[in-house]
């Protein structure tokens, strides 16, 4: 009898709650916008006007009354300047040369090793992984001095094969770790039921194992491809040729000379190096997103 | 009974199996095809990467911080002793810490703001917001630098146009060793914040929901929502996104180099830049090594932590 009083007095309070509950809601709702709007100004500004000044003409960045967050008369002279300097086209085909051949190499090593490293026990295999994730953790500002010996010491100073050589050490260690998170994932009665059929281990792999896993190598594949095509401090320090240099150091390097400044073709060049990751980005938004939690996620 | 054979040629492949094994196979094939034998074959290109370059590049690193400068002579510890005494490596190890610090605990507060915020709105328009909040990230730094680089700019800068707009007065961003400073950490910030959003949205995604419906039903209020479900169901992802990131702003190297290149008078030098300084540019690559590897211990303790948790949270997970 009592609680019965005792709820019927609460409920106009409840009521209350409810209604409170709802404000709170539309406030919280309201702030939220607030919020990502204003991130989102500070977070595209930069690349908003790396794009305003690689459209704009030299007068009128040279102008300093005007506004220089809007462009009155749009050009696209940088980028035909940039694209028709032979130099920018030559860090752009290392680039390109550079990342294939790393991102081949990466995907391969790493595909075979996950796999035996999570399906076939063996001797050392436990401590291997630990190792793996280890050494995703040895920052290549730590390496680069040694490494810059052993590459001279191999002659592949200012080459694009020594950058080759040394990117496997960027990409490797973190594909092989989620791949082994996604291998691991995938049901052994798979694999027992290849085994029962005769399947061979290449079999298994080729056959099972790489389609299971598709997202975590298009995953993988991505986060080698951005960090080979970002990668900054091997090439500073091995590449001082500029018919050697990949996009980035090349940019940096080359573009930006003494006191002449060319901000239209520096910007201009910067966009169009940053334009393929940002593609493959947008394009394969879930998969990228996936590749970068699945480190601390899973495995 | 099936046609084409295929129900007889299981059984007959798996019974051929331990006949071919026990008759006429050398032991070379034997080994060849044993498990542990394919095993080793597929992790040994792993295997050769890790040693040799990862491995032996770091057992190297410490043996050639001990020579001298023309890698003639072993001077034991002499690299370490001649920077600990010098005043501006000093400064270094001090601006190395306060920009690794700073940055991670903007990055990590600013990126648990925006995660709350995008876990807060209808989950339709999260795709939208969290595609737009990720591109800083996306872009190679090295690039999105010179962007900043040229916002900087001492008399084009474009930020101090808009502080002029509302009546500040301009910022000499890169002129001034505090603002310089303050500039470089906040590009690292920018670069890294949507990292840790997304790595605390995923985190915030895989809370159960039935323990916010308790709460609600307990009349919690937003806060203790926040500090008694969330915050400890997300303390794991939040340690190793903070050690992680700690490691990766520890070791930076391309926002320096290309914003500041360590100036002004070498007060925004972070560990990297200044071995590269030391050991490539002035071609003293022993005491270079000896200068990276002073990251070495942080970077030891930073990583035996992670590790520690990425281990329970697979156990949890599991």
């Amino acid at each position: 009898m009592a609680e019965a009083a005792a709820a019927n007095r609460d409920f106009p309070r409840l009521y209350g709650r409810v209604g409170s509950l709802h404000r709170e809601r539309l406030l919280a709702l309201r702030l939220s916008y607030a919020s990502l709007i204003f991130a989102a100004i500070i977070f595209l500004a930069p690349p908003f006007y790396m794009l305003v000044t690689s459209i704009k003409t030299n007068a009128e960045m040279a102008d300093q009354t005007l506004n220089p967050w809007i462009v009155r008369s749009p050009t696209l002279e940088h980028y035909a300047a940039i694209l028709g300097n032979p130099v920018f086209l030559t860090f752009f085909k290392n680039s390109i040369i550079v990342t294939v051949v790393v991102v081949t190499v990466t995907m391969v090593i790493s595909v075979l090793a996950a796999f035996a490293l999570s399906r076939m026990r063996f001797w050392g295999s436990q401590t291997l992984a630990t190792g793996v994730f280890l050494t995703y953790l040895v920052p290549d500002t730590l390496l680069f001095i040694p490494l810059y010996q052993i590459v001279g010491g191999l002659g592949l100073l200012n080459s694009i094969w020594g950058l080759v050589l040394v990117y496997p050490t960027l990409t490797v260690p973190f594909c092989t770790w989620i791949m082994i998170g996604y291998f691991a994932s995938i049901p052994r009665e798979l694999d027992e039921a290849a085994l029962i059929d005769g399947a061979t281990w290449p079999q298994m792999l080729m056959k099972i194992f790489i389609p299971v896993a598709l997202p975590g190598i298009i995953a993988a594949t991505i986060f080698a491809f951005t960090v080979s095509w970002a990668a900054f401090v091997y090439p500073t320090a091995f590449i001082t040729r500029p018919d050697q240099m990949p996009l980035t150091i090349g940019i940096v390097s080359q573009l930006v000379r003494g006191d002449t400044f060319a901000w239209g073709q520096i910007m201009a060049g910067a966009l169009i190096a940053a334009l393929p990751p940002v593609v493959v980005y947008v394009f394969l938004m879930d998969y990228y997103i996936a590749g970068l939690t699945a480190g601390a996620t899973k495995g | 009974m099936a046609p084409d054979g295929t129900a007889k040629a299981i059984p007959a492949a798996v019974a051929a199996r331990p006949l071919g094994r026990s008759r006429g196979v050398s032991s070379l094939e034997r080994l060849a095809r044993r498990r542990s034998t394919i095993a080793f074959v597929m992790t040994l290109p792993l295997i050769l990467v890790i040693a040799g370059l990862v491995a032996y590049p770091a057992a190297w690193a410490i043996y050639l911080s001990t020579l001298n400068r023309r890698m003639t002579a072993n001077i034991g510890l002499d690299n370490y002793l001649f920077l600990i005494e010098s005043e501006s490596f000093r400064m270094i190890i001090w601006q190395s810490c306060f920009f690794a610090i700073t940055a991670v605990l903007f990055k990590a507060l600013i990126g648990f703001w925006l995660a709350h915020m995008l876990h807060t709105i209808p989950t339709r328009g999260q795709r939208k917001w969290r595609g737009m909040l990720l591109i800083p990230w996306v872009i190679p730094p090295a690039l999105s630098t010179l962007g900043w680089w040229w916002m900087f700019d001492p008399s084009y800068s474009s930020i101090n146009w808009l502080l002029t707009v509302v009546g500040f007065p301009p910022v000499p961003w890169l002129g001034q060793p505090w603002w310089a400073r303050i500039a470089v950490i906040m590009v690292n910030v920018w670069y890294g914040a949507p990292f840790f959003m997304i790595m605390y949205l995923a985190a915030l995604k895989s809370v159960p929901e039935q323990l916010y419906e308790a709460a609600a039903i307990d009349g919690a209020t937003s806060w203790q929502r926040l500090w008694f479900i969330t915050l400890p169901m997300m303390r794991n992802i939040i340690a190793i996104t903070v050690l992680f990131s700690l490691i990766v702003t520890f070791a930076n190297y391309d926002i320096v180099r290309v914003l500041t290149n360590g100036g002004p008078r070498d007060t925004t030098h972070l560990f990297a830049t200044y071995a590269f300084q030391v050991g490539i540019l002035s071609g003293n690559l022993p005491r270079g090594a000896a200068v990276s590897l002073f990251m070495l211990p942080i970077l030891a303790i930073a990583a035996f932590f992670i590790l520690r948790g990425v281990t329970r949270r697979a156990r949890e997970m599991a």
